[in-house]
């Protein structure tokens, strides 16, 4: 195996043999971004030349924190002092954050080396990384297909072997659908789990930062860096720090699953419900408890969610006004037109819709019809899987519906694209953990994820349930991008 | 019809700056002027990515001008959004509360012209950020955004229209004022707009149940304005009733030049703040304990130590309220008293030449330039018989234009009264010479001629003179005669 194809801890296996050396793993990223990123177009920014003097520093100054001068990518709405933060919008076309992301702080500390910004949909709206401003990534298995999104940068980047790993942002799935249409594993932690100090907010209540690498045991080392209570962000939770590469090997033996019916309707592909039949099956052969259950509300998650993460979405990016910092217009006479060209240029056209059906349902004498029972049924969902984990461990579902899609096959239909979330968003709204792991491919060579959802703060769990499935069914050992033209 | 025939309805919402040292939701410094845009952070300059984080004393603050304002104070609180577009609202929205403010409720106790106990009721009292500033760029001829007041913590006190003149609203506003102060949550500096009102007046025919169509003025910050203001406003609404028309329920703008309301037609398409609850916070929870503390951490207010002047120091009623109206006044008042042991004198001063003066340059107490310390030592130096009570009159006069120590400010101007028996008789003899008709008249049993002689005495020597001195000599030189 080439160097950039191996997962962090098996880097971290060869430095410590002394077989490889930091140098040559930065090297061997370079040298794929110099190959690949022309077909892949992942990146908004690339930042190796920066990364190549950190390491330098690095190992003039000696550092041998573990992590230290390992090499990650950045989804591009999350702030990094000194390079630009876009949000893959014209509207922060040439903006840099003045300051660091908590995250960044975290990544910065362990003395670890950012590639790059990632791609994304404008301001993480989209499952298909095609909003963004700047291009349009391709899915390394075909590069026909969309990466899914809104972290397809960083889903394509792993995948592609850009990146050893990745940051990405989860607000309705876009951690955990680009990671299974891209092959990768793709965790979103409990809402309060990471600070989102510094994530450029999307929907305050529902928005996490994730991780995307190469298998289990990588998304629990990243986790470990990133994780914890931060001062500057009230809704993050105070909680006794887990090593979660310790909690990987306890099996699932007696382990209580539930499958949630309404999961595998007529929405969901046959291949993918194939797929997901197989995995039940490898489970159940390891010794785990399979249960149908029932998440009836779930039904309504999608329009709770629409409505929910579109008003904050509407309140959140009232910021960009031309003002401050961003895009201005240059066409205006007076402070209505300054605000409404800079924000109509500035803004692409889901980014647009979306601030638009906010604001309605926040507006006055619609609030209460659909924001407020919004948060009811917000409320009845939360119960549901409150219900349900007091029978199961875990709830495991298709990550989405069916696997990439065409470049620019969805795109006038915004209704067909919101379906994709279907799977993931109940999530978000309840504020639980999950993760996506790749269970195989269908016939055309396309791979395909499931989902398993934990209760809160259940991060152990889900790595662990995920990791046991990982070690019988090798899917980075059976499957590889291909690249297809 | 005329004025009799109409009742005035006022509600007053008051926003006053909390005065904790750093702002509501990022640890940059409240203090007022400073350089545009030096009291800035990312988070208040609302750039991407950042998140607010309440600061604990402005739920504390809040609470306890709640608690001295009699409100019922919410266990259960939290913040919400106000969406809006403006310049100086750098994240388009104001964190403020909307349906569960901290405090609800309450009153505040005024007199009315009757000189009769009248509550007005306070519907509630909530948290919020105050906006940055916009100021006019002279040189390129836009507006230039100073965002040092971006996230300065707000207090908004909203009352009931119990008000129903212009000289309640004066007193209402006074008393809260001074609650504040005593409480030291804000300093109300009223020229700075750290305590301003926004005014809504109606008026209906007297016996109608209905209240009439309101209009609002907003930010107002003097006594003053505020007064003419109401005033203004009763009588245009009267007019426009009486000629048959109707009032429009709108922001006005007043104008202090011309005495003068003005229609702000531009912002007035109904907005709509579209409030939701503000995600980036969590809920704001009390326990009984927290604000069981806060309580006994109350200081003295205004009504008690009202009391503990009339019974220690003996002032009268009205002398002990017009005091105890401001916070600033009561404690030079206190102070000097511990000073001087002369309560009487401290008093008078106070409510004399240093309330004139403070009227007629329209300035509030706390903006007094001098100390406790110079006016104890200004009582010393009459009751030494250094300086007459006229000239004591100049040095106060003098302290407001340049404090300084008052012995130093009579040695530098001459003022050293004149106490010496032989240069006093050498004046005496002087005025008798000239003014034998008044010698006449005090022989003739007029005893107010010895107090002209005294004023001419007086005129000659600038004041200096000392008076008592003046008196007896006169008396014991005309008797010679």
């Amino acid at each position: 195996m080439e160097i950039y194809e191996l997962t962090v801890h098996e880097l971290l296996e060869k430095l410590d043999k002394k077989e490889i050396t930091k140098k040559e793993i930065l090297t061997s990223f370079q040298n794929r971004i110099k190959e690949k990123e022309k077909d892949v177009q992942a990146f908004i920014t690339i930042t190796d030349k920066q990364a190549e003097e950190q390491l330098e520093e690095i190992e003039k100054e000696n550092i041998t924190t573990r992590l230290a001068g390992l090499p990650i990518g950045i989804k591009d709405n999350i702030c990094t002092k000194g390079v630009k933060t876009t949000c893959a919008s014209r509207m922060l076309e040439n903006f840099i954050s003045p300051y660091d992301a908590t995250v960044m702080e975290k990544i910065n500390d362990e003395k670890m080396v950012s590639l790059g910004k990632l791609n994304m949909d404008e301001f993480a709206m989209g499952g298909s990384t095609e909003h963004s401003y700047f291009k349009k990534t391709k899915n390394p298995w075909n590069l026909n297909k969309v990466p899914g999104g809104s972290s397809g940068g960083s889903a394509a980047a792993v995948a592609a072997g850009l990146v050893p790993w990745a940051l990405g942002s989860d607000t309705g799935g876009s951690v955990r659908q680009p990671a299974s249409f891209c092959g990768v594993v793709g965790l979103k932690p409990t809402y309060g789990l990471i600070s989102r100090y510094g994530l450029v907010a999307f929907a305050s209540s529902l928005d996490q930062i994730g991780t995307l690498t190469k298998d289990v045991e990588d998304a629990a080392i990243l986790l470990n860096v990133i994780a914890g209570h931060d001062e500057k962000d009230t809704t993050s939770a105070t909680r006794e720090k887990i090593d979660y590469t310790k909690v990987l090997n306890k099996g699932v033996k007696g382990l209580r699953i539930g499958i949630p019916k309404e999961y595998f309707g007529d929405g969901i592909n046959k291949e993918v419900k194939e797929a997901i039949n197989k995995v039940i099956k490898q489970y159940q052969d390891m010794g785990a408890i399979v249960e149908e259950c029932s998440l009836d509300v779930a039904d309504y998650a999608l329009a709770t969610y629409y409505i929910i993460a579109c008003a904050e979405a509407s309140s959140n990016l009232g910021r960009f006004d031309g003002i401050r910092y961003g895009y201005r217009t240059k066409e205006f006479s007076n402070l209505k037109e300054l605000y409404k060209n800079s924000r109509s240029e500035g803004f692409g056209e889901e980014v647009k819709r979306r601030i638009i059906l906010g604001t309605y349902v926040l507006s006055s004498g619609y609030y209460d019809a659909y924001y407020k029972k919004a948060q009811q049924v917000r409320t009845l969902v939360k119960n549901e899987f409150e219900k349900n984990f007091k029978k199961y461990d875990v709830i495991l579902s298709p990550t989405a519906p069916n696997v990439a899609f065409d470049l620019a096959s969805k795109i006038d239909n915004p209704l067909e694209m919101y379906l994709a979330d279907v799977c993931t968003v109940p999530v978000n709204i309840a504020g639980l953990p999950a993760i996506s792991i790749p269970c195989g491919v269908n016939s055309e060579g396309m791979p395909i994820g499931f989902q398993l959802i934990g209760n809160h703060f259940e991060e152990a769990t889900i790595l662990n349930v995920a990791h046991a499935y990982e070690q019988e069914r090798k899917f980075r050992q059976n499957y590889k991008p291909e690249f297809k033209k | 019809m005329s004025r009799e025939d109409y009742e005035v309805v006022i509600g007053l919402e008051v926003h006053a700056e909390l005065s904790t040292k750093t702002k509501i939701f990022c640890s940059c410094p409240t203090e007022f002027g400073g350089e545009p845009n030096t009291h800035c952070c990312p988070i208040c300059m609302a750039m991407p990515g950042t998140l607010p984080v309440l600061n604990e004393k402005v739920v504390e603050y809040a609470v306890k001008a709640g608690l001295a304002t009699n409100c019922e104070i919410s266990r259960d609180s939290k913040n919400d959004r106000k969406n809006y577009f403006y310049p100086d609202l750098p994240k388009a929205y104001q964190i403020s509360q909307f349906d569960k403010p901290l405090c609800e409720n309450g009153y505040i106790e005024i007199e009315d012209k009757n000189e009769q106990k009248k509550k007005i009721r306070l519907t509630r009292i909530h948290i919020e950020e105050d906006a940055g500033k916009l100021n006019h760029d002279d040189f390129g001829g836009g507006s230039l955004v100073d965002l040092n007041r971006a996230g300065v913590p707000l207090i908004e006190i909203v009352s009931e229209p119990d008000i129903s003149s212009s000289d309640e609203a004066e007193k209402y506003l006074r008393k809260l004022k001074s609650i504040l102060e005593y409480i030291e949550v804000s300093d109300c500096k009223m020229q700075e707009g750290s305590f301003r009102a926004d005014v809504n007046v109606s008026i209906r025919k007297k016996g109608e149940k209905k209240l009439g169509t309101r209009t609002e003025m907003k930010n107002m910050n003097s006594f003053r304005s505020i007064v003419r203001g109401i005033e203004y406003e009763i009588d245009r609404q009267i007019d426009v009733i009486e000629s048959g028309g109707k009032i429009e329920q709108e922001t006005l703008r007043w104008d202090d030049v011309s005495g003068k309301t003005f229609s702000m037609r531009d912002k007035e398409d109904a907005q709509d703040y579209r409030y939701f609850p503000e995600p980036d916070l969590v809920a704001i929870r009390l326990t009984e304990e927290y604000i069981a503390n806060v309580k006994s951490s109350l200081p003295e207010l205004p009504e008690s130590r009202k009391q503990r002047y009339l019974d220690k120091y003996k002032l009268t009623e009205r002398e002990a309220k017009l005091i105890t109206a401001s916070k600033y006044l009561s404690n030079l008042f206190e102070e000097t008293v511990l000073k001087t042991n002369n309560p009487k004198a401290a008093c008078n001063w106070i409510l004399s030449d240093i309330s004139r003066i403070l009227n007629e340059k329209e300035i509030e107490p706390n903006e007094i330039p001098f100390t406790s310390d110079n006016l104890a030592e200004l009582i010393k130096l009459i009751e030494k018989g250094t300086i007459s009570s006229a000239i004591a009159k100049k040095v106060i006069e003098e302290l407001f234009e340049n404090p300084k120590e008052p012995s130093k400010i009579i040695e530098e101007k001459g003022w050293i009264q004149i106490s010496d028996e032989g240069a006093i008789k050498e004046i005496v003899l002087k005025i008798l010479e000239t003014n034998p008709q008044s010698v006449q008249d005090y022989k003739g049993g007029k005893d107010k001629a010895i107090g002209f002689l005294v004023g001419q005495a007086m005129k000659q020597t600038k004041g200096k003179a000392n008076p008592q001195m003046l008196n007896k000599l006169f008396i014991e030189e005309i008797n010679k005669m």
